[in-house]
């Protein structure tokens, strides 16, 4: 595979060398003189310097092959949304990854239609909703493109859930249970899975589907 | 009529003014509140402290029932990116962007964005000044 990184910070270059490792091509674009000689020692040839929101520099970069990825990880989000237009509407490559720096820019992205993106920011905060055992229905993981999330629900001692088997639960179309965690064991939810008080299930479900499912396993 | 300016600089900050003696109600945005001193001291319209990237700055502005906006930070792609959020999020029938760098102005162009670009003009401009000089008798060469 071919991949194009622009932005040769922490995560930039880390990203680089993994793929490297893994086997793959990759050219990867920082626009500062000091990182880049820095990056040129390691990577040598596959880094190069300069603005890779300027359309030569990701000619130079090999942006016309077109690559089959492009990871647009700069400290900067108007730089990475503007990689990425540029790299799907004019290059025509096909997938692009990017890397959200202010959650607030979280819906400019949407908006624009860039996705899938990274945000370490809501990263933490989903992890601190994992932690924190209040909320009843968190989300793990969200896969725009394929319109599906997986959630963690935790089943308190009222759910209506409790003492049912799974089979026996009306749940909504496009849900499933995946597995269920009890004491610090898991296991892979099956139709004879008995929910109990205090169990964490996850559940993969369309978009859309998320009322209805807290209200079979959650809402009396 | 009512209109926004996003980037209130030396090209932001006359075109605000010319908007308010059109008639227009305008709203500026600077990330410098000593840019408010380029509207002169009878400014008439609202002036906000802050990054165009904020949308609910955007919507203090007015963003919501304004009809223009013109966009020319001193930054191109924050620009470009402003400047769709203003068509997209707030449905701005006419948003005008400035883009210096000459090749993603006519790329944003044929994507539908509303650009100008005072590079691609003044080269043009300096072009057609060079081109229509008298040439002394002495040194045509042909």
């Amino acid at each position: 595979m071919y991949v194009l990184v622009a932005g040769g910070g922490k995560v930039g270059a880390n990203v680089t060398r993994t793929l490297i490792s893994w086997g793959h091509e990759v050219t990867l674009i920082e626009q500062r003189r000091d990182r880049f000689e820095r990056l040129e020692a390691e990577f040598e040839h596959r880094v190069q310097v300069g603005d890779a929101t300027e359309m030569f520099v990701l000619e130079r970069a090999g942006i016309r092959r077109p690559p089959d990825l492009l990871v647009a990880v700069t400290g900067d989000d108007v730089d990475n949304i503007v990689i990425c237009q540029m790299a799907r509407e004019h290059f025509g490559v096909q997938k692009v990854i990017a890397r959200v720096n202010d959650p607030r820019n979280q819906e400019h992205f949407d908006l624009l239609g860039i996705q899938p993106t990274v945000s370490a920011t809501a990263n933490v905060l989903a992890m601190i909703e994992h932690e924190v055992p209040e909320h009843e229905l968190i989300h793990l993981l969200e896969l725009k493109r394929e319109s599906l999330e997986i959630v963690e629900v935790q089943i308190v001692k009222d759910s209506p859930s409790v003492g049912k088997r799974i089979d026996r639960l009306s749940l909504p179309d496009g849900s499933r249970l995946i597995s269920v965690m009890r004491e610090g064991r898991a296991w892979i939810a099956d139709e004879a899975t008995e929910l109990q008080a205090g169990d964490q299930v996850l559940a993969i479900l369309e978009a859309g589907k998320e009322e209805e499912l807290r209200g079979v396993l959650l809402k009396r | 009529m009512k209109a926004v300016v996003i980037g209130c600089g030396r090209v932001g900050s006359s075109v605000a003014k010319a908007l308010v003696r059109h008639g227009w109600d305008v709203v500026a945005i600077d990330e410098n509140e000593d840019a408010l001193t380029r509207l002169g001291e009878d400014w008439k319209g609202g002036f906000l402290v802050g990054h165009g990237m904020d949308v609910e700055l955007l919507r203090e502005a007015g963003a919501d029932e304004a009809e223009a906006a013109v966009v020319a930070t001193n930054g191109d792609n924050t620009n470009i990116v402003v400047g769709q959020v203003l068509e997209k999020r707030f449905d701005i029938g006419c948003v005008v962007v400035r883009i210096l760098d000459p090749a993603r102005a006519e790329l944003y162009s044929t994507l539908g964005l509303r650009i100008v670009c005072p590079t691609s003009s003044a080269i043009s401009v300096l072009i057609e000044a060079a081109r229509s000089c008298e040439i002394r008798p002495e040194r045509a060469t042909a």
